[in-house]
C-alpha cells in the first residue's frame, strides 16, 4: 500500500502527515501526531471516547480514515481550551465532579460542545440522548448531565 | 491498636474542592496506559485461541519470525513454569501451555516495528489444535461426566465423588435450620441464575515494558495495583523485585478488573527477547474474551418467615463458575448472602466449578451481588405473599451492633438500620405508582478491606506539602487523601499535592481494591501527618527552649501547651518549614501499617420501573441510593461511587451478559452487543449519604466503592416482578426473558 500525504488543519494549526490508505484518523492523531487526548475504547464506533469534529461534524475518529482529513478542519480535545483559559464545559466538569477515571471525558466534552453549538438550551433528556453514543462506566452519567447544563447556562448568559 | 473516638468536627474533610488531576483530564493531557511511548518502541500483539478447549499439538513460529520487522516471537514454552499454583495459573492465563482453556486464550505473541507487521506476523503463526469437548455452563460443568477443564485442581475440603471441575467448597452459618423452618408460616424455595458480566472499563488494558541486557526492567501500565503487578511479573519472569520498577499510568476504570496481569508478563518477555521496549494495547474484543469477567452463577435459596415478618431460617446453595481456573469468589458470596439479617438459623454452601470461560477477576464486591440478589428476591416474594411491607420486614430483621453475623463475626457499629430508616422516611418510598409500574428495594453489604499501606508526607520549605502514596486513583482518591492531610496538618487543601509513586518509592501497598484506599491510605496519611507534626513540634520546642511535650499543634501551627509552657507566639507550619535547614534538616512524616478495622458497609436501594407488556422492555423511572459512608471525605466522589455502582448494577440486571454459543465461543465481545447502560437509558440517580462513624478510622471513614453494585440486581428484579405480576429468577431480565415470563 502506498502511503498518502495529507494536508489538513487541526485545532487551527496547519498540519501535514503521511498515512496508510486504511489508517484510521484516530491512529494518525494518537500515533503520528502525538495528540493522545482522543482515546480508543473500542475501535468500532460504539464508545465515543475518540470523538472529534471534522468540519464541525461530530465523528468517531476510529471510524474516519486519516485520508479523509485532507483539506478539512479537525477539532480535538487538545484545542478546546484557549491557552490557559478552560472552556466553560471543561470548568463545569471539574467543578461538578463530572469525571472519575476521566478516560471518556475528552470524548464527552467534544460531544457536549457539539450539542451546545446546535442547541444552546437542551433539556436533560436531549442531553442524555445526544450523549447516548458516549459510554461512561464510572459516573452513572448523573453529574455529567448536570455539568453540561451548568456550562450551557453559563454560555447562554455570556 | 487502641483507637480514640473518631473525630466528628471538620474544617476541610466533607468539603468538595476540585480534584488535583481535573485539568489534565479535561484537556486530554492525562496519560493513560496506551498513551505511553519510549524511544525504539516495538508493537506487541497476541495470537488467541479460536477454540474453547483444545490440545495444542504444535506451534510453528518460523514463518512469522522471518518477516522483516519482526523482532521477537514467543509462546508458552518461553516462560518457566512457576512452582506455586496461584502463580502458575496467572502465567498460564497470560499464555497457554499444553491446552487452551477458553475462546481467546493467548497462545503466542510477537513484537514488530509496526502494528501492521505485527498483525501479519500473527497470521503467519501456525498452531495445530486438537479440539476437546467443552463446557461453559456451571450446572453442566458440575454434572458427573462433564468435560474436564483441568483435572486434580480440587481443594482438600471438596468431597469426593463430584465432577473433577468442582474446585472449591465452603460452608458458613449457625443455628438449627430444621427448627427454624418449622417455626415459619411460609417457606419459599427458589432457584436463580445470573450471567457473567464484565467490568466494562472504557480503557482497554495497556502496558509498555522495557527490559535491558543487564536484567533491569521498567514497566508502565494501567493497573489498580502496581506493587502486585511487580510481585506477579517478577515471579513469572524470575526477576528480583528490585530489578523491576512498575509505574502506574492514569487508569481508565478498573472496578476490580485491573487487579491482576494479562499482558504485562508477555510484554516483558517480548522486550527481553527483542532488547527493545515493547508496548501492548488490547483491542476491545480481547478485553471481553481474555480478561476477567465475573463469575456466572446458579443458586437455590430457601427462607422461612412468620406471618408478622420475622425470618425464622435461611439457607442458600451457591454454584459459581470463575472460568477455567480455580476461584474462591463463592466464599465471599456465601458469607455475604444473609449479612443484612439477624438470624437464629442460617446456613450457606458454596461451590466453584471450572468451565471453558476466561479466568474470573474481581468486579466490585466480588461474589456478593449474585448471592444477595437471590436472597433479597426470596425475602421480597415472602413479603408479597404474606402481605407485608418489605421495608418494615427488613427493619424487623436487620443486623445491628452485637448481631452474630451469618458468616461468623459479631457486628460492631453498623449503619443498616439507619440506612433503612432513611429509605423509609424518603418521599420516594411512598410516591404513587402507575400502571405496569413496580417498586423494588434491596439491602446490600460488603466487608471492606484495609491492608498493607505505606505513605510518605514531605514538608516543603515553602510551607506546602507533598503526599506520596502507592495506590492508583480510580475515582478521586488523590483529592480525598489531600483533604485528610489538610485536616490533620491544619493547612489549606490547595497547599497539598498528592501523587501516586512507583514501586521503588514506597514500601508494598496492597492493590486498590476492597474499597480500601480512602479508608486505609487515608488512615496512613493522617498518621504520617501526625508523625510530621511531632517532628515540627520538636523543632518549635527546640526554638523556644522548652520540652516537646509542652507544645501543641493547633490550626496549622505549634503553640505552647499552656501558661506553664511559656509565652510564645504560634509558629506556623510554613515558619517551621522555612528554617528547617537550620534546625535539623528536612521534615517528613511516614507511616507503614497493615490496617485492620475497615468497617463493613451497608446500602439500601429503591427503584421504580415500568415494564412494557408488549415488548418486555423495562424502563427505570426513579432510583435512590442510601448508603453509610462512615464519613464522606469528599461527598462528590462518594455520590459518584454510589451512582456509578448503581448504574453498573442496572446494566447487570437488565442488559449485560456473556453469551456463549454451542461452539463455546463468546458471541458478543463488543460494546454493540454487550450493552452497558447509556445516558438515555437512565433517570437521575438520587443519593442519600448516611454517616455512622467507623470506630476503626480516626475520622470514622468506611470504604464506599463496592457496596453500591450489590443491591441493584434484586431491587430491580423485585420492581420488575411486582410490575409484571410474575417472579423473575434469571439475570439479565432482557425483554425476551420478561416476555417469556409474562406468557407463563
Amino acid at each position: 500500500m502506498k502511503s498518502l500525504h495529507i494536508s489538513t488543519t487541526i485545532n487551527g494549526d496547519p498540519v501535514e502527515f503521511i498515512c496508510d490508505p486504511d489508517e484510521p484518523l484516530l491512529d494518525v492523531l494518537r500515533n503520528r501526531l502525538g495528540l493522545t487526548g482522543a482515546k480508543e475504547g473500542c475501535g468500532t464506533g460504539d464508545c465515543g471516547a475518540c470523538s472529534v469534529t471534522l468540519d464541525g461534524r461530530l465523528v468517531c475518529a476510529c471510524l474516519v480514515l486519516g485520508a479523509e482529513a485532507q483539506g478539512a478542519e479537525i477539532s480535538t480535545i487538545e484545542g478546546m481550551a484557549l491557552g490557559d483559559h478552560l472552556h466553560p464545559l471543561q470548568r463545569a466538569f471539574i467543578d461538578g465532579a463530572a469525571l472519575q477515571c476521566g478516560i471518556c471525558t475528552p470524548g464527552i466534552l467534544i460531544a457536549a460542545k457539539a450539542l451546545l453549538e446546535k442547541n444552546a438550551s437542551p433539556s436533560d433528556e436531549e442531553v442524555r440522548y445526544w450523549l447516548a453514543g458516549n459510554l461512561c462506566r464510572c459516573t452513572g452519567y448523573d453529574k455529567i448531565i448536570a455539568a453540561v447544563q451548568v456550562a450551557a447556562a453559563e454560555m447562554r448568559s455570556a | 491498636m487502641a483507637l480514640d473516638q473518631p473525630k466528628r468536627e471538620f474544617r476541610y474533610v466533607g468539603t468538595r474542592p476540585n480534584r488535583p488531576d481535573g485539568v489534565d483530564k479535561v484537556t486530554g493531557r492525562a496519560q493513560y496506559g496506551a498513551d505511553m511511548t519510549a524511544p525504539g518502541m516495538l508493537t506487541g500483539a497476541i495470537l488467541r485461541s479460536p477454540h474453547p478447549h483444545a490440545k495444542i499439538v504444535s506451534i510453528d513460529t518460523s514463518a512469522a519470525a522471518a518477516i522483516p520487522g519482526v523482532r521477537a516471537v514467543i509462546t508458552g514454552a518461553d516462560f518457566a513454569r512457576p512452582d506455586d499454583n496461584f502463580l502458575r495459573d496467572v502465567q498460564e492465563n497470560c499464555m497457554a501451555r499444553e491446552k487452551v482453556l477458553y475462546d481467546g486464550h493467548a497462545v503466542a505473541a510477537v513484537a514488530a516495528t509496526s502494528a501492521a507487521i505485527a498483525k501479519a506476523a500473527l497470521k503467519a503463526i501456525k498452531v495445530t489444535y486438537q479440539a476437546l469437548p467443552h463446557v461453559t455452563d456451571v450446572d453442566a460443568a458440575m454434572k458427573p461426566g462433564a468435560p474436564v477443564v483441568q483435572a486434580g485442581r480440587a481443594l482438600e475440603n471438596v468431597p469426593g465423588g463430584m465432577s473433577d471441575n468442582v474446585t472449591n467448597a465452603c460452608e458458613f452459618g449457625h443455628g438449627d435450620l430444621d427448627a427454624g423452618f418449622a417455626k415459619a408460616d411460609l417457606v419459599i424455595d427458589r432457584s436463580f441464575k445470573t450471567a457473567a458480566t464484565h467490568q466494562g472499563y472504557i480503557e482497554p488494558h495497556a502496558c509498555l515494558a522495557s527490559v535491558t541486557a543487564d536484567g533491569k526492567a521498567d514497566l508502565w501500565c494501567c493497573t489498580q495495583g502496581h506493587f502486585f503487578v511487580r510481585t506477579l511479573c517478577s515471579a513469572i519472569m524470575g526477576m528480583e523485585a528490585s530489578q523491576l520498577r512498575v509505574t502506574p499510568s492514569e487508569i481508565g476504570g478498573g472496578f476490580g478488573g485491573k487487579t491482576t496481569v494479562f499482558i504485562e508478563p508477555v510484554a516483558l518477555a517480548l522486550s527481553k527477547m527483542a532488547g527493545r521496549p515493547v508496548k501492548i494495547v488490547m483491542a476491545r474484543d480481547e478485553v471481553f474474551r481474555a480478561t476477567g469477567p465475573t463469575v456466572s452463577s446458579s443458586m437455590d435459596v430457601r427462607i422461612g418467615m412468620t406471618k408478622d415478618g420475622r425470618i425464622t431460617a435461611g439457607e442458600a446453595n451457591l454454584r459459581y463458575s470463575g472460568g477455567a481456573f480455580p476461584c474462591g469468589t463463592v466464599d465471599m458470596g456465601a458469607q455475604a448472602a444473609f449479612a443484612a439479617y439477624d438470624l437464629a438459623a442460617v446456613r450457606t454452601y458454596g461451590w466453584n466449578a471450572l468451565t471453558n470461560r476466561p479466568k474470573e477477576a474481581a468486579y466490585r464486591a466480588p461474589g456478593a451481588p449474585q448471592a444477595i440478589y437471590a436472597v433479597e428476591s426470596v425475602v421480597d416474594e415472602l413479603c408479597q405473599k404474606l402481605g407485608l411491607d418489605p421495608l418494615m420486614v427488613r427493619l424487623k430483621n436487620a443486623a445491628k451492633k452485637g448481631t452474630l453475623s451469618s458468616y461468623g463475626p459479631t457486628f460492631n457499629e453498623i449503619g443498616l438500620e439507619a440506612t433503612l430508616q432513611a429509605a423509609k422516611a424518603h418521599p420516594h418510598y411512598t410516591a404513587p405508582l402507575g400502571k405496569n409500574q413496580g417498586r423494588g428495594l434491596s439491602c446490600g453489604f460488603w466487608f471492606n478491606f484495609g491492608g498493607n499501606t505505606c505513605v510518605s508526607l514531605n514538608i516543603n520549605t515553602d510551607g506546602t506539602v507533598g503526599v506520596t502514596e502507592g495506590n492508583p486513583d480510580i475515582g478521586g482518591s488523590r483529592a480525598s487523601i489531600s483533604l485528610m492531610a489538610a485536616e490533620e496538618l491544619g493547612i489549606p487543601y490547595e497547599n497539598i499535592r498528592t501523587i501516586v509513586a512507583d514501586t521503588n518509592s514506597l514500601g508494598f501497598n496492597d492493590v486498590t481494591d476492597g474499597s480500601r484506599v480512602t479508608f486505609a491510605v487515608g488512615l496512613a496519611t493522617i498518621k504520617a501527618a501526625r508523625d510530621a507534626i511531632g517532628k515540627m513540634k520538636a523543632r518549635a520546642a527546640k526554638f523556644w527552649g522548652i520540652d516537646e511535650e509542652a507544645v501543641n499543634w493547633v490550626d496549622g501551627a505549634a503553640v505552647p501547651a499552656g501558661p506553664n509552657a511559656g509565652k510564645f507566639p504560634p509558629l506556623s507550619l510554613a515558619e517551621i518549614a522555612a528554617v528547617s535547614p537550620q534546625t535539623g534538616g528536612p521534615i517528613a512524616g511516614h507511616y507503614e501499617v497493615n490496617v485492620d478495622g475497615a468497617g463493613v458497609s451497608f446500602g439500601v436501594h429503591l427503584v421504580d420501573v415500568e415494564v412494557d407488556p408488549e415488548t418486555g422492555f423495562t424502563k427505570v423511572l426513579r432510583y435512590t441510593v442510601f448508603q453509610d459512608a462512615g464519613k464522606a471525605v469528599h461527598p462528590d466522589y462518594v455520590e459518584g461511587q454510589m451512582q456509578g455502582g448503581a448504574v453498573q448494577g442496572i446494566g447487570w440486571a437488565l442488559n449485560e451478559e456473556y453469551i456463549y454459543g454451542a461452539d463455546g465461543r463468546l458471541q458478543n465481545p463488543g460494546f454493540l452487543d454487550y450493552r452497558i447502560p447509556v445516558a438515555s437509558d437512565l433517570p437521575k440517580i438520587d443519593t442519600v449519604i448516611l454517616e455512622i462513624p467507623n470506630p476503626g478510622h480516626p475520622y470514622g471513614v468506611r470504604g464506599v466503592g463496592e457496596t453500591p453494585i450489590v443491591p441493584p440486581l434484586a431491587a430491580i428484579a423485585n420492581a420488575v416482578s411486582r410490575a409484571a405480576g410474575v417472579r423473575l429468577t434469571e439475570l439479565p431480565m432482557s425483554p425476551p426473558r420478561i416476555l417469556a415470563a409474562l406468557k407463563g
